[in-house]
């Protein structure tokens, strides 16, 4: 069997390691336009923070291509996918291929702004190569300008403090970490970094560049010296789109989720192409629909299920969530699920812990400082387990699997 | 009121290596550890320690001892501490004192008084790692001689008899004054070993009846828990008269321990106390006990051997002979320094006599007057080592009977507080808590483990004195000298001087 | 592969598995010297207590390890053993282990070790302090 991978994201390695389980012989080949092997995206603000190295950073050992057997193809953008001849179309050349997997992930999205062009340093932050490049601008007299208050913002933010002088934020939505958090678990993030000294510009966005300096719609005027833009993702969809490929999906408001459409083994609509990652749409049990979910967990347990499945090996069922573990600037939180339902709140000993229940299911968790044991809680989001079988007084207190009751326990545990 | 009573034990805590784990406050029932949140101290409440060590052994960074107090009264031979403090308890409470295991007083024991012989030259010692060595025991009683018949099968009527790998049995201990734990322990250890346990009075619980094979049942004066298929549960059937530890008295297990499960193995209810009578309300004489002993047999189709358990007392060589005499298969005498769940402190520490000098005396009125082979003796009552056992077999016992041995096997540090209730170790409790505490799959090797070691002893004794077969020990009172002993104690044990 | 397992019916909450636990990871030779620095449970193995039950919980090692396929740095890895170990110069204290395990058996190890969790004590000759010491074998480490 010929596997061919677009992308090497832990996806793609997800894969790799599924199909070696599962194919010692096939031949493996990882298309990729990044210049280094695979490296978990999220760490590049931990690069910035100084807390790891270029060194450290590899995902999987240095060997692990050549132990897998598979050929890398570093700065080699895949271009074009034919479904009908089984080929895939790099630098003018064509490659044959038994399954192919789509792992192109995901593209910072820049909206158009008047006088962007004429920024002279501006980044996304999605790539190692992007933190790279914002390193050689960094320095204790310099401005920093984050657009964008999510979680990439906000790690932006904190890889970025204490190398610059001055750090900036300004978002569209009224609270930081919209995406994550409610309204109090945002105040409680936004009150900590201020502390620290960022500047937060909400409910704002710029309406039009200088060189180094942004107009707010608000009139504010923001001098800075590095911008950066970090408003979310969009998913690379084009190469299967173009081969004609379902990714989108539509809604009840009319305007479509887009995404590569998959089923439950990864598969698209096109025969032998399975797609996994940021590129690709998942189901979240938590809402009960598909929708993007850019997470790496999710990334490297779709790839292996697109692994297993392209090379004939056992799928794991998996139900996908958000969940989001991180600290900024020493105030750590976990979240994960959809912040729907009655809102339970047992903060403790500094702790913000709330739960979000709905229909007899825990649907979310907000907590911050004190997430001792959180798996717990999202093993119970993810099994929908009834919140009415569980001792819910005790789990929200500190989570345990007794509450989950010993017959559970016994099961898990037992041999 | 004035409490008069001051700690015998002082706990204490190394500060340097104590690492605050509080495994110590978990561990103890007692409640001596508590630790104080607010200013994170570990305090020990000295009056409530009964230094059982339960906390010493399990504290991980090994910082805690317990020294006995050196708080004192002005000092005399006659009032001691425990005298005063004996006093100060009665006039409290009114009450006879309780205590627990064996008595702490100061009697002699004769087997430290007592040495083994050994084969120099003439009438070579044996290796038993390179010949046969034989421990094998039969209990029971033993045909005078054996006839054939014409076409050479033996005639003679053989006598139910327990056949047993080693010379040494665990006693009687009631299930209720142990935990179940305990009682497991010993049956998987007695079926290992290939000897036998004993359920003592307290009937025999129903996950343990598989091990039927190597379980003695016990019949006393309260009759808990007998019925037919316990005593078909036995391979022999004890008659307990009295016990060594509190002979002339009965038994007394408090309402407390009384479960679901006690209560159900003694066919009594729940939280009732569970009085043994002092005597056997239908024994008051020799044909009384052979008539309790033939009913028995009767019962069991005179195939197990009734073994009879008395205390050692005063007279024990005439009791013995009228036993023997009343169709009993076994005789088991109990000596004073026996042990037990609970007893009037009075009675544990000052009635009845040593085993060393019973067993001496009723083996030589048995063989006197020709009855020895009629029952097989067994001695208990603070068998402490294999020696104590060579010792034993050569002043006339078949077997013996350990229980504190196994206890301290067990985990029991003797701390004589077991009438509490709140044994730390898991084994004189009903607890469920601290029943836990002793996992039987650890505790029936360590019984094995230490049944063995005696059994490799003995074996290493006996071959020393040339001999290969522990029926050649028995009664072999050659092999015995008496060291620092009146002549009068030499001749009740009858043996020599050493020197002699 | 070897697990470690805890039969409840012996376990009795007295949590020096949980001691032990630290020690081993501390790499100390003198117990005592694992918690000088104010070290402290829960390390890789955690007592919970449920309606007088008892029972010590660590990592299951689990054959589709959701901590090791979630963890963004790659820190997490099976080793020749079975056991799920940590790389510590690699882990960045993200905490999407926590966030994904099951069980509950990975904690935050404070600034000088991001995470704790059990690696059934692959220093100490994969003999795990755990069931060495646990006073009441009630814990064990066996072929599944």
């Amino acid at each position: 069997m010929k596997y061919i991978i677009i992308g090497n994201g832990v996806s793609s390695v997800g894969a790799i390691e599924a199909i070696r389980k599962n194919d010692k012989t096939g031949s493996i080949t990882v298309f990729t336009d990044e210049k280094f092997p695979c490296y978990g995206r999220p760490l590049i603000s931990y690069y910035l923070e100084g807390k790891t190295s270029t060194d450290k950073m590899s995902y999987r050992g240095g060997n692990f291509y050549k132990d897998n057997n598979v050929t890398l193809k570093l700065g080699a953008a895949i271009t074009k996918i034919d479904p009908t001849s089984k080929t895939v179309t790099a630098g003018g050349k064509e490659y044959a291929y038994g399954k192919l997997l789509v792992a192109t992930g995901s593209s910072p999205f820049v909206p158009p702004t008047p006088g962007y062009d004429r920024v002279k340093n501006k980044f996304t932050f999605i790539r190692l190569s992007d933190a790279l490049a914002i390193e050689k601008h960094v320095g204790a007299d310099k401005r920093a300008l984050i657009i964008g208050a999510g979680l990439t913002g906000l790690k932006c933010a904190e890889g970025l403090y204490g190398r610059v002088g001055k750090i900036t934020v300004v978002d569209m939505a009224d609270r930081v970490l919209p995406a994550v958090t409610d309204s109090d678990a945002s105040g409680i993030v936004r009150a900590h970094l201020e502390s620290k000294g960022m500047e937060f510009f909400l409910s704002d966005s710029v309406a039009e560049y200088e060189e180094n300096a942004a107009v707010l719609k608000s009139g504010r005027r923001i001098e800075f010296d590095i911008l950066i833009t970090s408003v979310g993702v969009r998913p690379n969809v084009s190469l299967v789109a173009d081969a004609g490929g379902a990714v989108e999906i539509p809604t009840e408001t009319g305007r479509p989720i887009r995404g590569i459409v998959v089923d439950e083994t990864q598969l698209t609509t096109l025969p032998d192409v399975y797609a996994a990652g940021d590129c690709t749409l998942s189901y979240d049990v938590t809402v009960g629909c598909a929708r993007m979910l850019a997470l790496q967990p999710n990334a490297y347990l779709q790839g292996e299920t697109a692994g297993n499945a392209m090379s004939g090996g056992v799928t794991f069922r998996r139900d996908y969530l958000p969940v989001n573990a991180g600290g900024f600037l020493g105030l750590h939180m976990i979240t994960a699920g959809s912040y729907v339902g009655d809102a339970i709140t047992a903060n403790a000993d500094g702790a913000f812990r709330r739960f979000f229940v709905k229909d007899d299911r825990l649907t979310g968790f907000i907590l911050i400082g004190g997430y001792d044991r959180a798996g717990i809680l999202t093993d119970m989001i993810r099994k929908r387990t009834p919140v009415s079988n569980v001792d819910f007084e005790e789990m929200i207190k500190q989570p345990a699997l007794g509450a989950l009751g010993m017959d559970y326990v016994r099961a898990v545990l037992g041999k | 009121m004035i409490d008069y009573i001051q700690p015998d034990y002082e706990v204490v805590r190394n500060k340097d290596l104590c690492i605050k784990c509080k495994v110590c406050v978990r561990q103890c029932a007692n409640e001596v550890h508590v630790y104080d949140e607010k200013r994170d101290v570990l305090f020990a409440d000295n009056s409530k320690c009964v230094n059982c060590h339960r906390c010493v052994t399990l504290c991980p960074a090994k910082a805690l001892k317990i020294v006995k107090t050196d708080h004192c009264f002005k000092p005399s031979a006659n009032y001691t501490k425990e005298i005063i403090y004996d006093i100060y308890r009665q006039a409290d409470t009114g009450g006879v004192l309780l205590s627990s295991m064996g008595t702490p007083k100061d009697y002699p024991v004769y087997w430290d008084k007592i040495l083994i012989n050994a084969s120099q030259v003439t009438n070579p010692s044996i290796d038993p790692l390179r010949e046969p060595m034989e421990i094998k025991t039969f209990l029971g009683r033993k045909p005078e001689k054996i006839e054939y018949a014409a076409d050479g099968s033996i005639k003679t009527e053989k006598y139910p008899n327990l056949e047993l790998k080693t010379p040494i049995m665990f006693s009687a201990m009631s299930y209720g004054s142990i935990s179940k734990n305990a009682h497991m322990c010993l049956a998987r250890a007695a079926e290992e070993l290939g000897t036998f346990y004993n359920t003592g009075e307290g009937g025999l619980h129903e996950d343990l009846y598989k091990y039927s094979p190597n379980t003695i049942v016990q019949v006393a004066s309260g009759r808990f828990g007998v019925h037919a298929d316990y005593l078909e549960a036995g391979q022999a059937i004890e008659i307990k008269i009295g016990q060594g530890a509190k002979p002339g008295i009965g038994g007394h297990l408090p309402g407390q321990k009384i479960g679901p499960d006690v209560s159900r193995t003694r066919m009594i209810p729940m939280g009732a106390d569970a009085i043994s009578p002092a005597p056997h309300h239908d024994i008051y004489s020799i044909e009384d006990l052979r008539q309790l002993v033939f009913s028995l047999k009767e019962a069991t189709d005179y195939k197990k051997p009734i073994i009879v358990k008395i205390a050692a007392v005063h007279n024990i060589a005439a009791i013995a002979s009228g036993i023997a005499r009343s169709g009993a298969d076994v005789i088991a005498i109990d000596g004073m320094r026996g042990g037990t769940g609970a007893a009037p402190s009075r009675i544990r520490d000052n009635v009845g006599i040593p085993i060393e000098l019973a067993l001496a005396s009723v083996d030589s009125r048995l063989r006197e007057e020709g009855i020895r082979n009629n029952v097989g003796i067994v001695v208990g009552g603070s068998i402490r080592s294999s020696a104590d056992v060579v010792k034993a077999i050569a002043l006339g016992a078949d077997a013996v009977y350990i229980a504190t041995p196994a206890l301290l096997a067990l985990g029991c540090h003797l701390c004589r507080s077991c009438h509490s209730g709140k044994c730390n170790w898991g084994i004189a409790t009903q607890s469920p808590e601290l029943v836990r505490r002793l996992n039987p799959d650890i505790g029936y090797k360590r019984l094995v483990n230490l049944v063995t070691a005696w059994s490799h002893e003995i074996m290493e004794m006996m071959g020393g004195m040339g001999i290969n077969s522990i029926e050649a020990l028995r009664g072999n009172r050659l092999m015995l000298r008496g060291i620092g002993l009146s002549q009068k104690e030499l001749d009740i044990l009858g043996i020599g001087h050493a020197g002699e | 592969m070897k697990r470690v397992y805890v039969n409840e019916e012996w376990c009795l909450g007295c949590r020096l598995c949980e001691y032990w636990c630290v020690f081993s990871a501390s790499g100390e030779k003198h117990f005592p010297f694992a918690f000088d620095g104010g070290a402290k449970p829960p390390a890789g193995i955690r007592v919970e207590s449920a309606g007088g039950i008892n029972f010590a919980v660590n990592c299951r090692h689990c054959d589709d390890p959701l901590c090791m396929k979630s963890c963004i740095s790659g820190a997490l890895s099976r080793d020749d053993h079975g056991a799920i170990r940590i790389d510590k110069a690699k882990c960045v204290g993200c905490h999407t282990c926590i966030a994904m395990c099951p069980y509950g058996c990975i904690v935050s190890g404070g600034e000088s070790m991001p995470i704790k969790k059990c690696q059934l004590c692959a220093s100490r000759d994969y003999t795990p302090q755990c069931v060495s010491h646990c006073p009441a074998g009630a814990i064990v480490f066996e072929e599944e």
